[in-house]
């Protein structure tokens, strides 16, 4: 078979069973170095074999079972010496739960029984609570993608030996201290899957508005995230979280095309060429949005997708169903009681009430210490200011935002406004800032 | 099986040398659930600060070692299957509800020393 075909095949096969086969061979292998290896080499002898016999009907089968034999092998070799070091995953689950089951009959439901995919497993264990979340997002990009350390090194703008050290700690902590191999108990699940969102979320942000440097998007994070969020929602399809998180992803990816201009320029939302979006994510962003908005309260993820999805879904900036965004947040505040939440509600506050309401909402902000730094704060309160018509107020507060920002197309944008508002310079555009991006988050 | 210490941090330890017993109910009641469990492997509560003495190279101090808010007021070790066990027993501890908490480390190695008449 012709080596081309082949090799597509197996980057096909890389970034959508990845996780799969390492899931399954971890519970062979009992250790994340050793089923990493094996995983590799699998794949590594996929191309002589492809090539020879042809891609299998079952790409995912096929490397599973490869990477498998290959575990089985290495720990009969090595069984003398392994069997001093502690596994992740202990053979047959003969673990004693019987002590830790009594005290949760006590003070909890029955521990979970389904059987789930192993791919859960596997991200609970990335995102677990007792790993640094720096680790927990290096962990899933390496694990659940298959993102070879050097290029999770480059997303997290440090050094490839930074961050395979960081891996490493990592990976000792889950041996050294038996982080299980395991899907929460469902006590514990929704703080845990807080956790996983997080994680997911954070991985979009980052890939999303790079926080630094030039390039507002690293389309590779950002498709890694969305296929993060699509492998969870196949794995968890009742989860509303889960949904939302999903809705949430898609709707903003949905203008990824239309965010900046052909010289790489940041456009406004109102700038925007809403012919351009993607319709078809965001149609199926709203019927995930519906159906999570039905299941009792809603959390953080169906709400924040909701926002997204409205101000996309308006014909126009003009036509954006303002007081119904405000009403949104309001909900959100409600759910999340997080100070960014309340920052990027003030932007559809001033389109119902004026400039003025959502400044008086910002000073109140300004007081708060977890937005010192934020450079979001005076680049919205700097657009109300403008459009109060206080320009050299607003020119003070451009210049806060840009000594705050680091990526390299909003700094252009801001140093365009400041120009803008020059007292020489031309006249005030209508209308508002972007906001940052609606319901951001800090990083 | 692993076996992990659990340290308990609080503002101080109830158990002071005249300390009555309804000065450390809420605690010996979480000691005897833990007992029962048969996780708990062995117990101890310190006394309060007041009674800590610190030797940092050769100068002896009055207090304990590190001079924070919250000190080590007792530890156990408990005996669980994974991290999540290990958390979920921790977290029972009262000191969690009264502006402390836990820390869980795994054991490396250990155990109390038989003595041979």
């Amino acid at each position: 078979m012709d080596q081309a075909a082949v090799e597509a095949a197996i980057v096909d096969a890389h970034r959508r069973e990845w996780a799969l086969v390492l899931a399954a061979t971890l519970r062979v292998a009992g250790d994340l170095d050793l089923a990493e290896e094996c995983v590799q080499e699998a794949y590594a002898a996929a191309v002589r074999s492809w090539v020879r016999d042809g891609v299998p009907d079952n790409p995912a089968a096929w490397l599973t079972a490869a990477a498998k034999r290959r575990a089985v092998d290495a720990i009969r070799r090595e069984r003398t010496f392994r069997a001093k070091l502690p596994l992740l995953v202990e053979p047959e689950e003969a673990v004693e739960d019987a002590a830790v089951d009594r005290l949760f009959a006590e003070h909890d439901e029955a521990p979970d029984d389904a059987v789930p995919d192993e791919r859960l497993r596997l991200i609970f264990t990335c995102c677990h609570p007792a790993l640094a979340q720096d680790s927990q997002t290096a962990l899933t990009l390496r694990l659940m993608c298959g993102v070879p350390t050097a290029e999770v090194a480059r997303a997290f703008l440090v050094s490839e030996q930074t961050m395979a050290a960081r891996i490493t700690r990592a990976k000792k902590k889950i041996s050294g201290a038996r982080i299980p191999y395991r899907v929460p108990r469902a006590a514990e699940l929704p703080e845990r899957l807080r956790a996983v969102l997080g994680v997911i979320h954070l991985l979009f942000t980052t890939g999303h508005t790079a926080p630094s440097g030039p390039g507002l998007v690293r389309a590779e994070l950002v498709d890694r995230a969305l296929h993060l969020a699509r492998v969870l929602h196949e794995l968890m399809p009742d989860e509303p979280e889960v949904r939302g998180l999903l809705a949430l992803l898609l709707v903003t990816d949905a203008r990824r095309a239309t965010r900046v201009d052909a010289a790489g320029r940041l456009l406004r939302l109102e700038e925007q060429d809403r012919a351009r979006w993607d319709r078809g994510a965001m149609a199926e962003a709203h019927d995930l949005i519906v159906s999570g908005l039905r299941h009792g309260r809603p959390g953080r993820y169906v709400l924040q997708a909701a926002i997204a999805s409205l101000y996309a879904q308006a014909p126009s900036y003009a036509a954006t169903d303002w007081p119904q965004l405000v009403a949104l947040y309001d909900r959100l505040l409600e759910v999340w009681p997080s100070p960014v939440v309340a920052l990027n509600r003030t932007v559809p506050l001033a389109m119902v009430a004026g400039p003025s309401a959502g400044l008086a909402v910002i000073e109140r902000l300004e007081q708060e210490a977890s937005l010192a730094g934020y450079q979001y704060l005076p680049a919205v309160k700097a657009d109300l200011l403008r459009r109060a018509g206080r320009a050299a107020e607003a020119r003070e507060a451009y210049r806060a935002a840009l000594e705050l920002t680091a990526n390299e197309a909003e700094r252009v944008f801001l140093s365009d406004r400041l120009a803008s508002l020059d007292p020489a310079g031309a006249a005030p555009a209508a209308g508002g800032e972007p906001p940052p991006e609606p319901g951001g988050t800090i990083r | 099986m692993a076996q992990y210490a659990v340290l308990i941090y609080a503002n101080d330890s109830a158990h002071r040398p005249d300390a009555r017993a309804a000065d450390t109910e809420a605690y010996d009641r979480h000691a005897e659930e833990l007992e029962r469990t048969g996780a708990m492997v062995a117990a101890y509560a310190l006394t309060p600060r007041d009674l800590a003495t610190s030797v940092r190279g050769d100068v002896v101090t009055d207090g304990p070692f590190v001079d924070t808010k919250e000190i080590v007021a007792g530890f156990y070790i408990l005996q669980a299957p994974d991290l999540d066990a290990a958390l979920a027993i921790a977290r029972l501890n009262p000191a969690c509800q009264e502006g402390g908490g836990v820390e869980v480390r795994p054991i490396a190695s250990g155990g109390v020393v038989e003595r041979r008449a």
